[in-house]
């Protein structure tokens, strides 16, 4: 194997706040390749990006550059107020006889330069009003035309439609035919076998593989990230749900014709203790819709819910009064305080309950809060750490542990796994399944058929708000739901393709 | 993620952008036909002069309002500044303009320094040199008793006092400053800088733009325009006035954001920072030409129109 590394780095240690991001790294781009870097989150993929690049300084180790690095973040990093051909070469613009920047010099070159990428929109016209894509392909002729020799592209299609994730990789293809080396983090495993020629995998900050990807089988990465070995992952799937749950005969929850017009149409549902009811339907079926009115979250015309008989007035203080709780979709908007710690965040939701006469007894909260960290195996240093600074997957075990310290009876979940890594994935998904094992009752809402089919124990499937069927036992099959999602698109000839669109 | 404006078609971009300046004609216009007087030459040279003290100030604002911050010491640095020019003069023209510029100039640096380097909020730490600057004016003027009055005969009264074609000095450098101002925005690398630290400060960090220095370089363009602007009042005024420039960090604020400045930074321009100090200035004009009107209602009048732009330019940006 010739080597002739563009970036070496040997040893590289780095810890944060006595957490150790990375651990003795030894990691090499060879001139001109496409180097797959691959982890959970929280591996420590964007610590090594930014020790590459300098924004992070290693507290062990010895870096060697040869040559000039750009990266592209996941995010497109630009100015949005700012024109294209502005951002495209601010910092180096063009200039005039007189020292001022040449404004038609710097469109015309902007213009010229994105045709490349497949862009003709109008340089002049401020970056925020063209698509993600093209921002992102902004973003990248920016990073090249700085004269790279490594580009670092940090989950670059993680926002791009399938069309754009196309343009990108052969974008990706040319840079590699002119010689530039890539090192390419992303999570989507066709992409990287597609473009990638080597491939190193992070765990726990440590580098547990590098080497061809090629010559790598799939479910042997996979394992290397996860850290479990290949037979578990083929004995258990890649979900990490165990069997069906032993539910009791009463529903504890009924929900009889939900009606909240225009987005649901008469949504009935009842879930057991111990048992896992699974909403499943295309986007915009009236999942979350269902979900938010149950809880009282969404105005009502009609229809009733009742917790173990009773009927629940419909608002979300009488709801969680009555026992239900909800893990809102966007952990990121609609839970998460991300500058408050993480006690903070998990006693929020039960204060009310812990407070006498408005005044909390703090010994109490912690001991929830420990009770929780440890229940729900949360990473922190501290619970003082600010929520921010925690991984998505442990962040959702925040939010989980904070609907749980208010010992709900019932809990909806709303894609509790979307936007976090595999490993944590597994664990929220066994979490799930030891709740209802201890008597919860659960209403699961995801995107992921298979996490549905694994964790469910019943599913109801839901089609332009209303339920289109219910499937138990023997019907819990991939076939099953696609058949009850798919006669409505039968029925219905003229059906808006924006359905199909927006099914993953 | 900032919300950026969307841009539905061409018209309403250029109404946006165009907003004030339609205003202005319109109010002038209006003006000249209710009031014989207001297009006389005298009072147009007048309104001119009155408003290049502002437009001084408010071509530093544009540029910390564009960069995302705020600069609340300028009225009192302004008033400092007229202090330190009038007790300079006993010592030279060249005393009286570079004592002014250098100390609001250093005060100006120390706000930037903080803000950057302490991440401090630019609210906070202006507030403090607001109070800092009014301070020390009161302290080396025994609370204002103490006038300092420039000998007529000075070079340094001709820089307030004299005129060309009746247009006094200070509108001419008024003007030239604005040129240079939009040319150092929109023409240089700082300009772009200023651009990016307030449309995206953390992308820009990433991009390779010096967002400290920048910041830095803002607040001091600031403060020392806010001592020029003290030194030809005191030129024209031929004192150090103590108690002027109350509240003239506000008119500032004021004349940039209807000038169609964002105020969350990240677009902006001088020309419209310009139009804003016109608008302003002819209503005052109007209003004193009304003259049964109590001047304290200008500030009603120019309050309301403020809140008029700012509704206009939210309805316009949809």
């Amino acid at each position: 194997m010739p080597t002739d590394p563009v970036i070496e780095v040997a040893g590289v240690t780095k810890t944060f706040a006595g957490v150790r991001a990375l651990g003795d790294v030894d990691f090499a781009l060879q001139r001109g390749e496409i180097h797959a870097l691959v982890g959970e989150n929280g591996a420590g993929k964007s610590t090594l990006i930014k020790v590459l690049t300098g924004i992070h300084t290693p507290d062990a180790g010895a870096i060697t550059r040869n040559g000039h690095i750009s990266t592209i973040y996941q995010e497109v990093n630009l100015v949005p107020l700012m024109s294209v051909s502005a951002n495209l070469f601010l910092g180096r613009e063009p200039r005039n006889r007189f020292g001022l920047i040449d404004r038609a010099r710097r469109d015309a070159d902007a213009a010229e330069l994105l045709r490349g990428y497949g862009i003709t929109a109008d340089v002049s016209s401020p970056l925020g009003t063209l698509a993600v894509g093209e921002q992102q392909m902004v973003a990248l002729a920016r990073a090249v035309a700085a004269d790279a020799d490594v580009v670092i592209m940090d989950e670059p299609t993680s926002s791009l439609e399938p069309r754009e994730v196309e343009t990108l990789l052969g974008v990706v293809r040319k840079l590699h035919e002119a010689g530039i080396a890539i090192i390419y983090v992303s999570h989507r495993m066709d992409e990287l076998y597609r473009i990638c020629d080597t491939v190193t995998v992070l765990r726990d900050g440590v580098n547990v593989h590098s080497g061809p990807l090629k010559e790598l089988p799939r479910i042997e990465l996979v394992s290397l990230m996860l850290g479990r070995s290949v037979k578990e992952i083929e004995k258990h799937g890649t979900t990490a749900f165990g069997e069906g749950h032993h539910a009791d005969t009463q529903p504890v929850l009924e929900a009889r014709d939900l009606t909240s017009k225009p987005r649901i149409g008469g949504v009935s549902a009842s879930i057991r203790p111990g048992e896992v009811v699974g909403l499943a339907g295309l986007l915009g079926s009236g999942r979350t819709e269902t979900a938010k009115a149950i809880i009282g979250a969404l105005p009502l015309d009609g229809g009733t819910v009742l917790v173990a008989g009773k009927p629940v007035a419909h608002n979300v203080k009488a709801s969680m009064k009555a026992g239900i709780s909800m893990l809102a979709e966007d952990r990121k908007t609609e839970g998460i305080i991300p500058n408050l710690s993480v006690r903070e965040n998990i006693v929020l939701a039960a204060l009310p309950r812990l407070s006498k006469f408005g005044v909390t007894s703090r010994s109490r909260q912690d001991r929830i809060v420990d009770t929780f960290i440890e229940r729900l195996r949360i990473k922190v240093s501290s619970p003082e750490q600010k929520v921010a600074e925690l991984s998505g997957g442990n962040q959702q075990k925040v939010l989980l542990a904070r609907w749980l310290c208010t010992e709900p009876k019932i809990l909806l979940l709303d894609e509790p796994t979307r936007g976090i890594d595999v490993g944590a994935k597994a664990e929220v998904q066994a979490l799930i399944d030891e709740l209802a094992r201890e008597g919860l009752a659960v209403l699961l809402i995801s995107s992921e058929l298979d996490e549905l089919l694994d964790g469910a124990d019943r599913l109801v499937v839901l089609r332009d708000g209303s339920v289109a069927g219910e499937l138990e036992g023997d019907q819990l099959t991939r076939e099953h739901v696609l058949a009850a999602i798919a006669a409505e698109v039968m029925d219905d000839s003229d059906d808006h393709a924006g359905s199909h669109q927006d099914s993953h | 993620m900032i919300t950026t404006p969307t841009v539905t078609n061409a018209r309403t971009k250029v109404l946006q952008r165009q907003g004030a300046a339609v205003a202005l004609v319109l109010m002038v216009v209006v003006s000249w036909l209710t009031f014989p007087r207001f297009g006389s030459l005298d009072n147009l040279r007048d309104l001119a002069l009155q408003g290049s003290f502002l437009v001084v100030i408010a071509i530093g604002m544009t540029f910390v309002i564009i960069t995302g911050g705020i600069d609340l010491s300028v009225g009192s640095l302004y008033a400092l500044g007229g202090v330190l020019a009038a007790w300079g003069s006993q010592y030279g023209f060249l005393a009286a303009l570079t004592l002014p510029l250098v100390v609001c100039g250093v005060i100006g640096l120390v706000n930037g320094l903080l803000i950057a380097r302490t991440n401090m909020a630019p609210f906070i730490v202006t507030l403090a040199s607001l109070l800092f600057a009014r301070g020390l004016l009161l302290a080396i003027t025994d609370e204002g008793a103490n006038t300092y009055q420039i000998p007529g005969d000075s070079a340094f009264v001709e820089l307030g006092r004299g005129t060309v074609f009746g247009f006094g000095y200070p509108i001419f450098v008024a003007a030239v400053l604005a040129v240079l101002g939009g040319m150092i925005l929109n023409r240089t690398s700082f300009g772009q800088n200023v651009f990016a630290t307030g449309g995206a400060e953390q992308s820009a960090v990433l991009l390779g733009v010096p967002v400290a220095k920048t910041k830095v370089l803002v607040y001091t363009m600031s403060g020392t325009l806010a001592g020029l602007a003290g030194a030809l009042t005191a030129a024209y005024l031929q004192s150090g006035v103590t108690v002027i420039g109350v509240g003239l960090e506000l008119d500032a604020i004021a004349v940039v954001v209807i000038g169609g400045t964002l105020l969350t930074g990240g677009m902006g321009t001088i020309l419209g920072t310009v139009i804003g100090v016109g608008l302003i200035k002819v209503i005052q004009n109007v209003i004193n030409q009304i003259g049964t009107l109590d001047s304290n209602y200008q500030s009603v009048v120019s309050g309301v129109f403020l809140l008029i732009v700012v509704v206009l330019q939210r309805i316009l940006r949809r």
